[in-house]
């Protein structure tokens, strides 16, 4: 099997300002989105030769990207769940790998926002249920179904709730900090652990601030060939490599799943970085994007993709090493936590932020001498998920 | 010889008291308190767990289920047929709902001893429930209680004998329903005792023990319907038996419970019964039925059982807007979460085994039991991907330890917080599932439970009952 390592390259991205963006339907946020990255490629629009569109909620079929007016070229709809973003972008890597296509558009969008909720939809979505109904409908919400995590990670690691609270609202307190210095973050407020934790219960043990904002957004990739990419511009990304991982309910279903992991993260965590080559990625991974709808998945997260070792994730957060100035900064553009998670654009807009980082374009929040930048997406949740990781690198080889 | 092999009673956990609605009302209030079904109950979910609790042990076996109730969830659709798939009973179980008067559960009593005498049947149970509801500030409201009663009939292993019994018919309206109607409607209370129920018992009664050449005194027990405490104690003396035969009517306890209200009463008296014992029955709606039992020296089996006295000590206060929320009267603000997936109809159907006996599957090649939380069918084994090799596995009647649990904002229910948790059963399998029935508090890893039958919530029109796990 080959690796998908330095054959495709990202050279120009966009990304919407996230947040509650009643002044744009999906068609304003995918032109957003989409010219800014043509722009920043250096191309037009007749240049794009095949796109992938990712989106849950926000239209069926490739019509859904009608509106940016490329030209009877073809385009897929691709969906899956929080990952679909990051999906978008695999399509399109691996068909300008196959070299079916030389450009290729990857393009996220969610309109959340317009539904009048409060809240997405919750995870009953999975499994048989044709037209949102199911044998006995279900309603335990996105929350709930992550605390589960919370809960358990205290009791298996014998943190009590004081103590757990004050770990997860740390997680809360970095990413709007980070979030706080990007413009186009939909929060942009900076936290203390004490408002993080005296914050109104949505599922215990997560609060308000531990849950991540619920956003309208659009994120754009332009995806080639990477013997072209200096074509475009001097500063390409190149991918190393993509992952997924999907679960089969195991967790759901079996006993021996503990709730203080998620398999579907380590596997697609293991699979990337063969295929990248990286033995040590707490040392190699410059700088991570890391799907932290709830502040305890982050925590998870840490030691799932070997940030930190099993259960220690907590001496890292203490020491500060997955801050903006720590040895390995994670989620610097603020994350789903403050910059917003549109599902289906999540995945691009993480990217997007790699890029730019890698690129030095990253102002405020940049980090030094980044060379390897990672983005985890997980979609489902814990117990039956879909665990998708992806690493770029600013060099070849 | 024909007789109760089983019985059990089952009251609902939570208590309003009248202290609540006279504070609510300004108006004078009984004593004591009454039972309230769960906002996740209703008269077919109290059926079920009076019922699963007198098919065990050695009662498995039932040729017919007759469930008696004048609050079916549905006017058109059968409750005993929900009540037996979710026992598992086997498809030729014969079932019939009776209803539309409170003597709708001594008449299935006597249709179920019809039947095994006759020999059609060997044994039937019978479920005796309601959840009936007076409107806000009125005399019903405070007397109206919830609760199910399960009586096992048969031919064997009697706990008591069915000696005889006696009935008359009376279309008297003292209460009522029309179509219309959500709340029980009344007539004068004096008209009620004098022209009605006052007569018509006596005659019931007298001409039983007349029949028999029995007086007050051959009876160690007498248990009687009646519809509050001064009408229960006014007959007693009527009828002139001493105030220490008479069993309590339990109205301070758990109200009035209609077509339950004699069954509970009954299994209340079982329960402390000795051998020897006779006990006269009488129940009252558009009639009376009345019945002569004698308690066999098997009684004593039933004396370990979750019978009366343990429902009625295991119990937690609500208040007043809690009940009105919980009985849908009055109207609430709607939510702006996400609404809950609906149920569908043809899944709901698909995966029935599922969704009412809670089965699941056990791999016969790796032996793991296992369950999917939306009722989800399994064709490959989720632990060694064996293909279509499962037989059937039943959750149901499995205990279990809660693994890990979310206390859920979000969740629309109508008693919020919404609790979810991840079940680990005794014997293997997992299952994500809503919690019921619980003291927030006391909720902790590890905390055991028991499956039970609740209503998760009316989608499209329709009752969407699936099982939740309780503390034990």
């Amino acid at each position: 099997m080959e690796s998908i390592k330095d054959k495709v390259a990202i050279v120009g991205m966009g990304c919407t300002r996230f947040g509650e963006r009643w002044d744009m339907g999906v068609e304003d946020l995918l032109v957003e989105a989409a010219y800014e990255a043509f722009q920043d490629a250096g191309i037009e629009p007749k240049d794009v030769q095949a796109a992938w569109l990712g989106t849950v909620f926000s239209g069926m079929s490739a019509l859904t990207l009608a509106p940016l007016g490329l030209q009877y070229i073809p385009v897929t709809r691709v969906e899956n769940m929080c990952a679909t973003g990051s999906e978008a972008l695999r399509a399109a890597s691996y068909a300008v790998a196959a070299g079916v296509c030389d450009i290729a558009l990857a393009i996220g969008v969610e309109k959340l926002k317009d539904s009048g909720q409060t809240g997405v939809k919750g995870p009953s979505i999975i499994g048989d249920n044709t037209d949102g109904s199911s044998a006995i409908g279900s309603g335990y919400s996105a929350p709930a179904s992550f605390a589960y995590l919370g809960t358990r990670y205290f009791h298996h690691y014998g943190l009590n709730p004081d103590e757990g609270k004050r770990l997860l609202a740390e997680i809360a307190v970095k990413n709007h900090y980070n979030g706080s210095l990007n413009p186009k973050a939909h929060f942009h407020n900076i936290l203390t652990v004490e408002q993080v934790v005296k914050a109104p219960i949505v599922a215990w043990p997560l609060g308000l601030f531990d849950c991540c904002g619920v956003s309208d957004g659009a994120a754009a990739a332009i995806v080639t060939r990477a013997d072209m990419a200096k074509n475009f511009r001097s500063d390409p990304v190149y991918v190393k490599g993509l992952a997924i991982s999907v679960g089969a309910r195991q967790g759901s279903m079996r006993q021996d799943y503990d709730y203080v992991h998620i398999d579907e993260n380590v596997l697609a965590a293991k699979k990337v970085y063969a295929e990248a080559g990286i033995k040590d990625p707490r040392k190699e991974i410059s700088m991570a994007e890391v799907h932290d709808c709830f502040t305890c998945h982050e925590l998870i997260v840490y030691e799932d993709l070997g940030f930190s070792p099993r259960g220690r994730a907590r001496d890292d957060i203490d020491a500060g090493t997955f801050t903006l100035k720590g040895e390995l900064p994670v989620n610097t553009d603020g994350g789903l936590k403050c910059f917003g998670h549109p599902l289906g654009a999540s995945g691009l807009r993480m990217m997007y932020e790699v890029y730019k980082q890698l690129q030095g374009k990253a102002g405020p929040r940049q980090v030094k001498n980044p060379r390897l930048g990672m983005t985890h997406n997980l979609g489902g949740n814990a117990g039956n998920g879909v665990g998708c990781c992806v690493v770029v690198g600013n060099e070849k080889g | 010889m024909v007789g109760i092999t089983s019985v059990s009673a089952y009251i609902p956990m939570y208590r309003l008291n009248r202290e609540e609605i006279e504070k609510m009302w300004k108006a004078g209030a009984a004593a004591g308190e009454k039972a309230v079904a769960g906002y996740d109950e209703d008269t077919v979910t109290m059926a079920v767990a009076a019922a699963i609790d007198c098919l065990k042990p050695g009662n498995e076996d039932v040729n017919g289920l007759y469930a008696a109730t004048t609050t079916a969830p549905y006017k058109e659709k059968q409750s005993a047929a929900i009540i037996a798939s979710a026992l598992d009973l086997d498809k030729r179980c014969y079932t019939a709902d009776f209803s539309n008067s409170l003597r709708a559960g001594t008449i299935a009593l006597k249709a179920a001893i019809d039947a095994v005498v006759s020999g059609s049947a060997g044994r039937i149970l019978v479920t005796a429930s309601d959840c009936r509801i007076g409107a806000p500030g009125g005399r019903l409201e405070q007397n109206l209680g919830d609760g199910a009663c399960a009586l096992m009939i048969g031919s064997s292993d009697l706990l008591a004998t069915i000696e005889d019994n006696y009935s008359i018919f009376s279309d008297f309206t003292d209460l009522w329903r029309t179509e219309d109607d959500m709340f029980v409607q009344s007539g004068e209370g004096r008209f009620i005792d004098e022209a009605g129920y006052m007569p018509i018992m006596q005659e019931a009664v007298s001409e039983l023990m007349k029949k028999h050449s029995l007086v007050p005194g051959d009876f160690s027990k007498i248990v009687y319907y009646a519809s509050d405490n001064k009408q229960h104690a006014a007959l007693a003396k009527r009828l002139g038996f001493d105030r220490s035969q008479v069993q309590d009517p339990l109205f301070e306890q758990i109200g009035n419970t209609g077509v339950a209200a004699s069954f509970i009463m009954l299994a209340a008296v079982l329960e402390e019964a000795k051998p020897g014992d006779r006990i006269l029955f009488a129940n009252y709606g558009d009639g009376v039925d009345t019945f002569i039992f004698c308690v066999t020296e098997n009684i004593g089996r039933i004396h370990n059982k979750s019978m009366v006295k343990k429902r009625l000590a295991a119990k937690k206060s609500i208040d007043y807007g809690t009940y009105l929320n919980w009985r849908d009267l009055i109207p609430f603000e709607a939510s702006s979460l996400p609404d809950r997936a609906e149920p569908s109809l043809a899944p709901r159907w698909r995966e029935r085994k599922t969704v009412t006996a809670l089965y699941g599957f056990k791999c016969r090649k790796c032996g793991i039991p296992q369950i999917h939380p939306i009722g989800q069918t399994a064709r490959i084994c989720v632990v060694c991907q064996s293909k279509d090799d499962f037989e059937a596995y039943k959750f149901s009647d499995k205990t279990g330890k809660l693994f890990t649990y979310a206390v859920d904002i979000l969740q629309p229910t109508k008693n919020p917080p919404g609790l979810n948790g991840v079940i680990d059963f005794d014997g293997g399998g997992r299952l994500i599932c809503e919690l019921t029935d619980y003291n927030l508090d006391k909720v902790a890893i590890g905390m055991p439970v028991e499956m039970v039958f609740r209503k998760l919530f009316q989608g499209k029109g329709i009752l969407n009952y699936f099982w939740k796990a309780k503390p034990i």
